[in-house]
């Protein structure tokens, strides 16, 4: 039998104090009832002996100090996991909104998860193609990473991902550069895809997309709105990564994970910190965010002896597209790599406007190269970087000097580097190139310079793959 | 257990209990019927704070919580080296064993294997007086290391007995009576406090470098053994890679590598990567000489605060038997945000961004127990222990806390910039706002072994690269034209130290590490084009670029690649240049 309290002492923002309570555990559910009738939820944030501090996963509107009662369940928050999660559509907290049934579980697992034993992961190293030659080609993503978009307000961060889901396959390259599907990739792979405080449109966005390509069928949503309730939203991601670990490791799936938005979550943090009147960090956000965002970022990988694996695409929102923000900079020391849009792109009508010289993926030599990609690439890509690198640094001598001022070889690079905005960035949106492609494409540019700049890539691969 | 405490507050790692009479600062204790691994961080009256190194979700007011009256403590014995800890010294290997992939809660194993037997050959005999710190026996660890099983620092007496042979490390090796006549037994397991330096006899000023085989750190910014520095950079400025480039190729005995609140698929691909790769001064296995201490940053947030205090202690044991040891640890700044939430929880006054006060005495501490040492016994032997921290500085801001009380007790600052990675020049070391203090240290070592002349030229090729700072922003507001053909030649020559000497590619095999002559070679063949041509280029009418186009030019950008062991050609290389230079005087 559970005691119920009507000792509610103070409540402040999402925090609420119940006094004379006994038994009670750190991070236990709760139930508060209003007096009303109605049922909200929240958790244990602090337990002293005869006080409790509870966060709540809802508005505490209504919730009054007289009147109102509250129940601890003896138990954390868990989600009840099962197959049949995929195709439906959650709330934050792990409640179908899609009209369909109940799920019936095949078992509840605590949401925080426990952390990955390092001797345990095994290293990512498998090719991840996503058909924009971007990553592909430059920042290459490997399953069992984490490589979050740095984007700005109003870029097209969600285009982005959809394309992704709807494209990332696992691919191998054989010698005689055909490229091999994996057996069972098909059936194999799901998405798991967490909205956190995005706005209506968004979601819906996600979730029509989604539908339309079928995709639904091998994906698990969970949407959290921006009018829902705020802290429900910390619970979100745990929610989406604790059903992505039990389809990785437990069902054998490769799961891509993508959680957006990663800024909302952590306002959502630092709002509740402040009702906690914490010590802040920087610029308010609460001294524990590194640690807090591990928590999710590190439930990225592969584990020995396992089939599945789970990759993470976190999209963030940069305020003021600054990457100095505790938001993308905590980030950017968790994650491996970042992919970062710019701003000047997306204005000149390029999509994806992804900006290459400042992305970048840590794991991208394990998962390249021949019996992976091709022989030639590792090559391609640095030959890319530096000649775009250079590239734009002619354009911005010819805006001052005139570009009657610069010389052949620069006047080369400045083609090159215009080229590849237009060619290599630019990707419809539908169009999904196979590395092999991409790699054909970044010769085909490499081209326009001389061939004595070409100082990356090796003579026989000139040879071989451009002048053929 | 009949004496125990009650919980009357939890919240996150924190918990406070009652009824502690007795309660010792950083006493261990078990929280919870669960018996998870806590610390005392804080007494009040008969209430004590603890910081618990496991999740506490779960766990609440009311529950018991057992102190075990000991401090927290490392083992230490045969069996270290090779092994892979999570933060307070708890063998991943076995937790998977026991567990799991995943590090569940209540897992208690020792931290050396109790069944092992190590071959123990004694080196004192019965009857022998010895003090603490005295060399009992040695086992063969590993390949490369003996293992020196001492007398414990408090200990001093006459050898009783003594037993060579095939023991596990809770068997008793030896008796040892002391002065009052009451006996010792020494096993090869012993323990020691995390939180107390290990004593030495004295601590010296170190004098010589710790040689890693990369040009920038070697031969700019040298670190001494027995010293301390610091590696500050933003993320993806290339920390972890000098990191383990460092613990790859450092010329010390032993290695303890401390991965602090960091990537988990990092930490594998060091995990995976170290028992693959070769020692370059042994030819070994680099594992054999290795401890690693594995806190991922998704591992309990106070473990990470010990994780960095196993580390270190285990390396002091090390020093202690006479080996130089190098301690890399990654990243400092985890470390520090540890302590920043265990001290808000506490509802600790606030410094700097909301980091404890004592965050710079802390920082200090740990730094301290760095040096190069005379052990404590009879035998007189010379260790030394290397700090090398990284941090992480948010948003690649110099001025926050953890930067600055770290650069005040380190002496070598080797600053990574994100303008260099940027541009793809590795390592990306600042070389104009890094600095040693070191350099006098190393220089009567310098002179001995490498050559009298290392010094001056590294302190001209230093002066240089100043110059071409200055200069480059002539340039860039009224043209290289501008500029005098004296000036010209600084900045081909800083270009040629930043090309062909700075950069190096830490996954090239054969540039990966460069031996300290080497390095003097290839400086040398560098700065030997300036000191040679500077009357040349002053001549009236002179054409840069007969300089720039001799043969020798193409042969001095390629000099990394003559072999490490020929300085003959490097000798012929000096020769050849002098006189290509000298051809061109009119």
């Amino acid at each position: 039998m559970q005691k119920e309290y009507k000792t509610i002492k103070s409540i402040s923002g999402p925090l609420v104090m119940i006094e004379g309570v006994e038994g009670i555990k750190f991070e236990e559910l709760v139930d508060v009832t209003t007096a009303s009738g109605e049922v909200r939820q929240g958790k244990v944030l602090e337990a002293r002996e005869g006080m409790a501090v509870v966060q709540m996963f809802e508005s505490t509107q209504g919730v009054g100090a007289a009147g109102s009662k509250a129940r601890f369940l003896g138990k954390s928050l868990e989600l009840g996991v099962s197959k049949d999660m995929l195709g439906r559509i959650f709330d934050g907290r792990g409640r179908p909104i899609d009209g369909g049934a109940e799920i019936i579980p095949e078992k509840k697992l605590d949401i925080a998860g426990n952390p990955l034993n390092p001797n345990a992961r095994d290293y990512p190293n498998a090719f991840y193609q996503t058909g924009i030659s971007t990553i592909d080609c430059m920042n290459t993503l490997v399953r069992g990473q984490k490589l979050p978009i740095f984007s700005g307000a109003g870029l097209p961060h969600a285009r982005l991902a959809a394309q992704i889901a709807r494209q990332a396959k696992v691919i191998k390259v054989d010698d005689e550069g055909n490229i091999q599907k994996s057996d069972g990739e098909d059936e194999n792979f799901a998405v798991v895809f967490a909205a956190m405080g995005v706005t209506f449109e968004e979601a819906e966005y996600f979730t029509n997309e989604f539908k339309k390509t079928g995709a639904i069928e091998r994906s698990v949503l969970f949407i959290n709105t921006a009018d829902d309730p705020v802290v429900e939203r910390i619970a979100t991601p745990r929610m989406a990564l604790t059903a992505a670990e039990y389809l990785a490791f437990e069902k054998g799936m490769q799961v891509l994970v993508i959680l957006t938005d990663l800024t909302n979550y952590c306002e959502a943090l630092r709002e509740v910190s402040a009702a906690r009147k914490e010590v802040p960090g920087r610029r308010g956000y609460p001294g524990y965010l590194y640690t807090d965002l591990a928590t999710l970022y590190e439930r990225a990988g592969r584990v020995k002896g396992k089939e599945g694996s789970i990759t993470q695409i976190p999209i963030l929102t940069m305020p003021e597209d600054d990457i100095t923000h505790p938001i993308p900079d905590l980030t950017g020391y968790i994650t491996e790599g970042q992919i970062v849009l710019a701003r000047d792109l997306h204005s000149q009508g390029i999509y994806p406007n992804i900006n290459v010289l400042p992305s970048l993926s840590r794991l991208k030599d394990k998962g390249i190269g021949p019996g992976k990609t091709r022989e030639d690439h590792s090559g391609v890509m640095n030959q890319l970087f530096a000649a775009y690198a250079r590239g734009k640094e002619v354009r911005e001598l010819a805006v001052i000097l005139g570009e009657a001022a610069l010389s052949d070889a620069d006047l080369s690079f400045l083609k090159f580097a215009n080229e590849f905005e237009n060619k290599y960035v630019r990707q419809d949106e539908s169009e999904d190139r196979d590395i092999i492609k991409s790699l054909t494409m970044g010769w085909e540019l490499l081209k326009l310079l001389p061939e004595n700049e070409l100082k990356r890539v090796k003579p026989e691969h000139i040879a071989k793959y451009m002048n053929k | 257990m009949e004496n125990h405490g009650t919980i009357i507050k939890v919240s996150g790692p924190l918990v406070v209990a009652k009824g502690m009479d007795g309660a010792r600062m950083y006493e261990v204790v078990r929280v919870s019927e669960k018996k998870l691994i806590g610390e005392i961080i804080g007494i009040d009256g008969d209430k004590a704070s603890i910081q618990v190194y496991e999740e506490t979700a779960g766990i609440g007011p009311g529950e018991p919580v057992f102190p075990t009256g000991e401090t927290m403590t490392v083992e230490l014995g045969p069996g270290l080296l090779q092994s892979i800890y999570d933060g307070i010294q708890r063998p991943l290997p076995l937790l998977q064993e026991k567990a799991g992939e995943y590090i569940t809660r209540g897992l208690d194993v020792p931290g050396l294997d109790r069944e092992k037997k190590w071959d123990f050959q004694a080196k004192k005999a019965s009857g022998d007086k010895v003090v603490g710190g005295d060399v009992l026996g040695v086992v063969q660890e590993t390949s490369l290391i003996e293992h020196r099983v001492m007398c414990p620092p408090a200990i001093s007496g006459t050898v009783k007995e003594i037993k060579s042979g095939s023991h596990n490390i809770e068997e008793i090796v030896a008796v040892i009576e002391d002065a009052d006549g009451k006996e010792h037994k020494i096993s090869m397991l012993q323990k020691w406090p995390i939180r107390n330096p290990r004593p030495v006899k004295t601590k010296t000023v170190p004098y010589r470098p710790l040689v890693s085989g990369t040009r920038i750190l070697d031969t700019l910014f040298p670190l001494a053994k027995g010293g301390a520095g610091c590696i500050p950079g933003p993320f993806g400025a290339g920390k972890t890679v000098t990191q383990q480039t460092l613990a790859k190729y450092c010329d010390a005995e032993i290695i303890v590598y401390i991965g602090c609140g960091e990537r988990g698929n990092e930490m594998t691909d060091v995990l995976m990567e170290f028992p693959e790769l070769e020692d370059p001064n042994t030819g070994e296995k680099l594992m054999k000489r290795t401890v690693m201490v594995a806190n991922t940053s998704n591992m309990p947030v106070a473990a990470r605060e010990a994780s960095i205090y196993t580390g270190v202690t285990i390396a002091e044991y090390f020093r202690d038997m006479g080996y130089s040891v190098a301690l890399m640890a990654d990243s400092t700044s985890r470390w520090a945000e540890a302590l920043r939430e265990m001290s808000g929880r506490l509802e600790e006054m606030p410094g700097e961004e909301g980091y404890p006060a004592y965050l710079g005495s802390r920082t200090a501490q740990f730094y301290e127990r760095s040096g190069i040492v005379k052990c404590l016994g009879n035998e007189d032997r010379e260790g030394s222990l290397t700090l090398i921290g990284a941090v992480s500085p948010p948003g690649g801001d110099l001025s926050e806390p953890v930067t600055q009380n770290t650069l005040r007790v380190t002496k070598v600052f080797w600053g990574l910039d994100a303008k260099l990675a940027y541009r793809r020049h590795f390592p990306a070391i600042n070389w104009l706002s890094s600095y040693s203090l070191y350099q006098d240290n190393v220089k009567d070592y310098w002179d001995k072994e490498i050559s009298p002349e290392f010094a001056k030229i590294r302190t001209q090729a230093m002066g240089l690269l100043q110059e071409e700072a200055k200069l480059e922003e002539i340039v860039r507001l009224v043209g290289m034209d501008a500029l005098s053909p004296k000036e010209r030649l600084i900045l081909e020559t800083a270009k040629s130290l930043r090309e062909d000497f700075l950069f190096q590619n830490a996954f090239d095999e054969m540039d990966a590490y460069t031996p300290l002559k080497k390095q003097y070679w290839m400086l040398k063949s560098i700065m030997n084009v300036y000191n040679h041509s500077q009357k040349i280029v002053e001549q009236e009418d002179f054409n840069f670029d007969d300089l720039l186009n001799l043969p020798v030019m193409d042969r001095i950008t390629k000099c990394k690649a003559i072999e490490a062991d020929k300085e003959d050609e490097y000798k012929k290389l000096w020769e050849d240049t002098e006189r290509e230079i000298l051809g061109l005087q009119k």
